[in-house]
């Protein structure tokens, strides 16, 4: 165990404290003693910098379940590094700011704070983890946490319809995940991501190459909120305003994006994974855009901003991956969509978080996040209107902000991408840079609409719950170092290319860099007048004039069908599988025992006559048979006359009379075929339980007492039939292949020798097999409990007094 | 609705008797003829079935003072008290051991640890039969 590990654990280990500081400290706000930790882990991971610069990484392992090949191993290099900084680093804000957000009197600080930690030490171990399957146990831990944060306010509807659809989402991602991971451990023969990535180039050519490609990207597609999974983040938009800053813009639904990076030297080699990943990613990226723009919930744009915002760095992944397909490309298209991925997504996670914040302000201090009912806060509120500025200019990618920057290699990305020609077809590519554009433009659309309907217009006070005022500093200070942080990268975007870039770059697809040397990541502000700069352009001028006559154009959106949604496809989806499994159960579980005994009959002909005929199994040998005698036959009319009486019979007495019948012919049976102790049992028991059964005849209720003859079924008559054939074609079948003789001659010769009887049959009942006969007189002696039991103990229905007496 | 059934009742007395040494007869013989415990019981309990014809369930409860379920653990008891016996000399659990004795009114007699197996065998089944026949009998 390593002091990496140790950091992992970490949150896990103060997790369990929060409730102690929460009791024994409550003057103070529980936050500021969870704050420190993820500042430590934050400043003590910075050291690793120097070491991931130079491309270099960092391994430790521990043993877990060392004979499965499980180990806890952590890997630390340029992408991994690159997420623990923005998990402990927003981490931290977040924490602060929620210290000041949830109050420290009404919300339950402690619930709240443990699974805040839970989720950062699981998200940490899913992006150190080495191993396959632990980097499987922190995800569904991530799940689970986010799942507990959803539903923090637990008594409100909306937030548990959240939690648990984003619970079955994403656990559902996951466990593809697992199959996924676990088809490419069979393929690689190891758990360990590196290991494999090395096999890469032999695991392309493995025929369940595809399948563990695809159940890995469904793990990553739910999590990451892409399409058609992305439904779950819009309601998990229900969870208090830090959680959403923290786990659904900043971390948890990067994890996909993470996975994908990480998966990226294994599955790049396939045009599979470009197609699937660029496609995904773009198409998810425009949809979203496109549907931020009706919504009215502040929140609600945000999370579909989110989901554009990583459908765009999705589709940048996959375009970067298109440089390891096409061979013949040089580096220039790779480095420029995996850098632009890799820049979007830390430029995303601080612009994205001090949205939130700020959103988060506007809804602690007006008490409305509905956009209908604000406006004209801009005076009233004017760091907010700041912050907020900053953070939606940056997100539609207006300059001096970071997100211009990266929304420019976007586009470069893509037009680089148009030119490739892919599969001969000049039209396909085109569509790349046309899909982003239209994404761009409707994602300004919606950052306007954050700044502009929110805090320019008209001031409505009457509509609002509070009177609005400036947020508490405490609440401003973590959105303002967000806000710092986009204009500095922005500005200086050089600050971060050599020292997290380039070598998270560089460890997403190791092999196209040749050894010792560094990828070239140099941001310009400004490059020039260059084909992106002009969409930019396009953008900005098509972005306004939109927006300006938004009132007259967002009817629009009513003409698409309201009804055909995901979100409606979902919970009817939930809906016929609840519906469906219970008419299915309704069905066939009738509560007839009847019906259940048709049931286990029906699979005993089929299961058994289907392998009597597929194995070509029937036998008839008569050369073992002994001749049939005169006693015998008479014996057996008797006994099928007597059967059929029990089925003819009108009266129930008649049937167990001939049941009787039966019962006394087999034990004359048994005294043909010489078993004397059996026909003497017989005898007896035959007796008692005809009398039992008369005792039960007598008893039988008044009301329902008809004598009337059984009804005849047709259904029943074929089963009894079917059942009666199979079984004795069975005993045909097995008489007559006798494989080996039988042991009894050991018996015959050792009763008397070793047993000192003679008496077989009783020498094997008490001597040679006398833990059979312990065993069925226990049966009996259960049985006659039962049945005092059953007649003594009387407990009418509700009635406890009896228990609580005794 | 008071029947006179003297002779019923001075038969049963009698014939008590001849099925309870039948029963025994057969019990003892197990090993050598058809019987044992399981038959035995049986019988046994087909003797005390008779009694409770003939007479009720209380006056036999006044000959015979026995509470059955006592007669099932008592049963079991011999049953697995015989099976680990054999522990204790060191052979596996369920051996049995027998050896002739030179006994007083017998003469030559063979003992064997089975018979008291069957005992345990015989003591369970007149329970359990004497305990399911009561128990229906004295239901309302």
């Amino acid at each position: 165990m390593s002091l990496v590990h140790w950091a992992i654990l970490a949150p896990f280990i103060l997790a369990i404290f929060v409730p102690f500081f929460r009791k024994k400290a409550a003057t103070i706000h529980t936050g500021w003693f969870v704050l420190i930790l993820p500042v430590v882990l934050f400043v003590s991971f910075l050291q690793y910098l120097p070491v991931t610069m130079n491309n270099n990484s960092i391994t430790h392992s521990a043993a877990w379940i060392p004979s499965l090949g499980i180990d806890f191993s952590v890997y630390i290099d340029g992408l991994s590094l690159l997420f623990i900084l923005l998990i402990t680093g927003i981490g931290s804000l977040v924490v602060l700011y929620s210290i000041y957000y949830l109050s420290k009197t009404k919300e339950s600080l402690q619930h709240f704070y443990v699974y805040l930690l839970m989720f950062m030490g699981a998200m940490l171990g899913v992006v150190l983890s080495d191993n396959v399957i632990t980097l499987y146990m922190f995800w569904e831990l991530t799940s689970i946490s986010s799942f507990l944060l959803i539903a923090y306010w637990f008594d409100r509807d909306r937030s548990r319809y959240g939690a648990l659809k984003s619970m079955l989402i994403t656990v559902f991602g996951g466990l593809m995940m697992l199959g996924g991971f676990l088809v490419l451990s069979i393929m690689g023969g190891t758990f360990s991501i590196r290991e494999l990535a090395v096999q890469a180039p032999d695991l392309y050519h493995h025929p369940l190459f595809l399948l563990a490609m695809i159940l890995i990207l469904l793990g990553a597609f739910t999590k990451s909120a892409q399409f058609p999974f992305y439904i779950w983040l819009p309601d998990a938009m229900e969870a208090p305003t830090p959680v959403s800053a923290y786990l659904h813009s900043a971390t948890m639904v990067k994890a996909g994006i993470y996975l994908v990076a990480r998966f990226s030297p294994i599955f790049a080699f396939s045009s599979y994974w470009f197609w699937i990943v660029s496609a995904v990613g773009l198409f998810t990226m425009i949809w979203a855009s496109f549907n931020a723009v009706k919504q009215t919930d502040l929140k609600g744009i945000l999370a579909y901003s989110t989901v554009s915002q990583l459908g765009l760095i999705m589709g940048l992944l996959g375009a970067g991956s298109a440089a390891l397909y096409f061979d013949s490309l040089d580096d220039n298209l790779y480095t420029a969509a995996v850098i632009a991925a890799i820049f979007h997504l830390i430029n995303h996670a601080t612009f994205k978080g001090s949205l939130f914040m700020v959103v988060g302000i506007i809804d602690h201090e007006t008490g409305t996040r509905d956009i209908r009912r604000l406006g004209g806060l801009m005076s009233l509120m004017p760091v907010t209107f700041t912050l907020s500025v900053i953070g939606a200019f940056s997100m539609a990618g207006l300059p001096p902000f970071n997100g211009f920057l990266s929304k420019e290699m976007f586009f470069l990305s893509m037009v680089q991408l148009s030119e490739l020609n892919l599969f001969n077809l000049e039209t396909w590519g085109i569509f790349f840079p046309v899909l982003a554009w239209i994404g761009s433009v409707f994602t300004f659309i919606y950052s306007m609409i954050i700044v502009f309907t929110v805090f320019t217009g008209k001031f409505q006070p009457e509509k609002l719950e509070k009177k609005p005022h400036e947020a508490p500093a405490g609440m401003l200070v973590s959105p303002i170092i967000l806000a710092v942080l986009v204009i500095v990268f922005g500005l200086f975007p050089n600050l971060l290319s050599y020292s997290l870039i380039q070598p998270a770059a560089a460890a997403i697809v190791p092999s196209i860099i040749p050894s010792g040397e560094q990828l070239d990541v140099n941001i310009y502000f400004w490059h020039g007048i260059t084909a992106e700069l002009l969409m930019t352009i396009a953008v900005v001028l098509v972005g306004i004039i939109l927006y300006t006559f938004l009132p007259k154009w967002v009817g629009l959106y009513n003409y698409f069908p309201g009804k055909v949604t995901l979100n409606n496809l979902y919970d009817a989806s939930l809906y016929t599988v609840e519906r469906g499994s219970n008419s299915i159960t309704k069905s066939y579980m009738s509560g007839f025992i009847r019906s259940y005994l048709v049931y286990i009959f029906a699979f005993f002909i089929a299961l058994l006559g289907f392998t009597l005929w597929a194995k070509d199994a029937f036998r008839y040998d008569a050369s073992n048979t002994s001749p049939i005698g005169y006693y015998e036959i008479g014996l057996l009319v008797v006994l099928c006359v007597a059967t059929a009486t029990i089925l003819m019979a009108k009266s129930r007495l008649t049937s167990i009379i001939s049941l009787g019948a039966v019962g006394y012919s087999v034990s004359l049976f048994f005294v043909i075929f010489r078993a004397p102790d059996l026909a003497l049992t017989q005898l007896v028991i035959e007796t008692v339980s005809t009398a039992l059964f008369l005792l039960c005849f007598y008893h039988l209720p008044k009301l329902s007492r008809h004598e009337e003859k059984m009804s005849f079924q047709i259904g029943n008559a074929l089963i009894a039939a079917g059942v009666g054939i199979t079984v004795t074609l069975i005993g045909i079948t097995a008489h007559s292949t006798k494989l080996f003789s039988s042991i009894n001659e050991y018996y015959i010769e050792n009763t008397y020798k070793k047993a000192g009887g003679e008496n077989m049959v009783n020498v094997i009942l008490v001597d040679f097999r006398g833990f059979d006969t312990l065993f069925e007189i226990a049966v009996l002696s259960v049985a006659a409990l039962g049945i005092y039991a059953l007649i003594k103990l009387r407990l009418e229905k509700g009635d406890d007094s009896v228990n609580e007496n005794k | 609705m008071k029947t006179n059934d003297v002779i019923f009742q001075t038969v049963a007395k009698v014939v008590f008797f001849m099925i309870i040494f039948f029963a025994v007869r057969i019990f003892f013989a197990g090993h050598y003829y058809p019987g044992g415990g399981f038959v035995g019981g049986l019988l046994t309990s087909g003797a005390i079935v008779l009694l409770l014809l003939a007479f009720d369930l209380k006056t036999v409860k006044k000959i015979l003072p026995v509470d059955y379920k006592w007669l099932i653990s008592l049963g079991l008891l011999f049953a697995t008290g015989t099976a680990a016996g054999s522990v204790l000399f060191n052979v596996p659990f369920f051996t049995h051991a027998y050896d002739y004795f030179q006994l007083p009114l017998f003469g030559k007699t063979s003992l064997h640890t089975a018979m008291l197996f069957d005992l345990g065998v015989y003591l369970v089944v007149i329970g359990v039969t004497m305990t399911i026949i009561q128990t229906i009998g004295e239901s309302e």
